[in-house]
């Protein structure tokens, strides 16, 4: 899922700054699930900023609505009658979201509650792990389910590297060597022949805004 | 020949190599490397520039390299793959070349973390495994990694690293042997402590033909003090440093540490001498150029041969 954390209290309310109705948009999907942009954590939002705001004495009025998915026009259409009323749109979805957002309504200040952080694993309630970087071209086959770009401080292909340091990075003992670990796992399925062969310099595909079109379907007009 | 550099000509000659290092200053200084390069003249065969070692800003290691040219020594260009992307270290390549540098060590380079500039974007573009074969591209092939022709390509003899004591020990002989198959001319591994973890290391890649096919450059470091030797222990990674190397400093008194320390080196390096498969000592004396001399008369590595 994508793993997002909430940005600072005071720099979400200088983004709100001068507005004095602003309609706060969570989102049901991977940033509800990572428990900083659901229903739950939209009603929790605006109280504070309520109450901020009050004190100040310079009210905000917050409305509130979380929708299945910000990255799905289909579920952004319930909004549509919605916004006229506010003056600006704070997002709590990923910045996938908070774009497509921005595109529905262009002609409304869309601005970000949360900072996206990561495509990441649960390891248990509240805490995420990062696992994978979407480079588009995928080695875990080769290196035991381990990925060496995202797990790998230097994103190696051929590690481990010199700082590799009794199974920990160098940057950290309590980080991982992701190349000391993708050994372990190969040699334990005696699979180390995968890594014997020099993996060439990557033709990096993340450098523009990348399209996925599945087979059998085709690019249509934007509806 | 590949570069017809003076340590190519060294270690095909048969000859037993001796590099040094240099590491530029934090500044526009060029008197500092004249300086240390002083010590180094006529005692190394070629001195390698390090390029922002430990992630610190300093002066380009290409320009150092040029300056220690002008100074009558040769150097050995270090690359790190942790500062520019691949077009960034092909023009650097070509440049190099240009201005008279033959041999390059390609790295992988410390983590940006360790320096003064920890929220920099590392580039990893390639590693050190792809650099490698990126130069030696460039050299046999006369083409960029991405396939167009080079006019006039740069001939380098080609060095890596190598660490025989990081984990996992069973892979660093195959670690080694995949830096061949890529197109690595010379090896120059870490400071070696434990001798006999090295001899193990070294006598897998006889035994697997490596030492046949690479110039192995033993990587020697004299400990100036017992600090110096817990620090290296405890808080540098990949380094193996033995309990009985910093017994035998702390038997001596604090004032002949240092010199106990080059006697530790000269006796190591009068080993690496005998041992099949080594072809040299690359001495890594940090901040330390000035005992150079001192260090390469008393493990009689002088005079270097002229060929």
């Amino acid at each position: 899922m994508i793993v997002a954390k909430r940005k600072p209290f005071e720099e979400i309310k200088n983004l709100l700054k001068g507005y004095r109705k602003v309609l706060n948009v969570g989102c049901g999907t991977c940033v509800a699930v990572c428990l900083v942009g659901g229903e739950k954590e939209v009603a929790v939002l605006n109280a504070e900023l309520d109450m901020a705001r009050k004190l100040e004495e310079n009210p905000v009025e917050m409305g509130a609505i979380t929708v299945e998915r910000q990255c799905d026009m289909e579920y952004l259409e319930i909004l549509d009658s919605m916004v006229d009323e506010y003056e600006a749109l704070l997002s709590m979805a990923c910045g996938a979201g908070i774009q497509f957002l921005a595109e529905r309504y262009p002609a409304k200040p869309v601005l970000p509650a949360v900072d996206t952080t990561f495509l990441g694993v649960n390891q248990t309630v509240g805490w995420y792990e990062e696992r994978c970087r979407s480079c588009s071209s995928c080695v875990l086959g080769l290196t035991g389910g381990i990925c060496p770009v995202t797990m790998c401080a230097k994103g190696l292909y051929n590690g481990p590297c010199g700082g590799t340091n009794k199974g920990s990075c160098e940057i950290d003992k309590n980080q991982p060597c992701a190349w000391y670990q993708i050994y372990e796992r190969l040699k334990a399925q005696n699979r180390l022949d995968c890594i014997l062969e020099i993996t060439p310099p990557s033709e990096w595909q993340n450098q523009i805004p990348r399209t996925v079109i599945q087979p059998g379907y085709k690019k249509q007009e934007k509806k | 020949m590949k570069s017809g550099s003076n340590l190519e000509k060294i270690l095909t000659a048969g000859h037993f190599a001796f590099t040094g290092e240099l590491g530029p200053p934090r500044g526009t200084d060029a008197d500092e490397v004249r300086k240390k390069a002083s010590y180094l003249k006529g005692m190394v065969d070629a001195v390698n520039i390090t390029d922002n070692q430990t992630a610190v800003v300093r002066m380009a290691s290409w320009a150092a390299s040029i300056i220690v040219i002008q100074e009558g020594l040769e150097p050995n260009y270090q690359m790190v793959c942790r500062d520019r992307n691949r077009l960034a270290m092909q023009s650097d390549i070509l440049g190099a070349y240009a201005l008279g540098i033959r041999n390059m060590l390609c790295l992988s380079g410390d983590h940006q973390k360790f320096g003064d500039h920890p929220q920099a974007k590392g580039v990893f573009d390639i590693d050190s495994m792809q650099l490698i074969g990126m130069v030696k591209k460039m050299r046999d092939e006369g083409k960029f990694l991405g396939g167009t022709e080079i006019g006039h390509p740069p001939k380098i003899f080609i060095g890596a690293a190598a660490n025989p004591f990081a984990d996992p020990f069973e892979w660093r002989v195959h670690r080694l042997a995949k830096k061949i198959k890529a197109g690595v001319d010379f090896i120059q591994t870490q400071c070696i402590y434990n001798m006999e973890k090295f001899r193990t290391w070294v006598k897998q890649a006889n035994d697997m033909g490596l030492t046949e096919k690479v110039y192995l450059l033993a990587g020697v470091t004299p400990m100036k003090s017992v600090g110096m030797a817990k620090y290296m222990k405890n808080n540098v990674p990949g380094m193996d440093v033995p309990d009985e190397l910093i017994k035998r400093l702390q038997g001596v008194d604090k004032k002949m540490q240092a010199d106990e320390g080059i006697k530790i080196a000269c006796e190591q390096i009068e080993e690496f001498r005998q041992l099949k498969g080594v072809a040299g000592v690359h001495l890594m004396a940090i901040e330390w150029e000035h005992k150079v001399p001192e260090i390469a008369e008393r493990a009689k590595m002088l005079p270097r041969p002229v060929v």
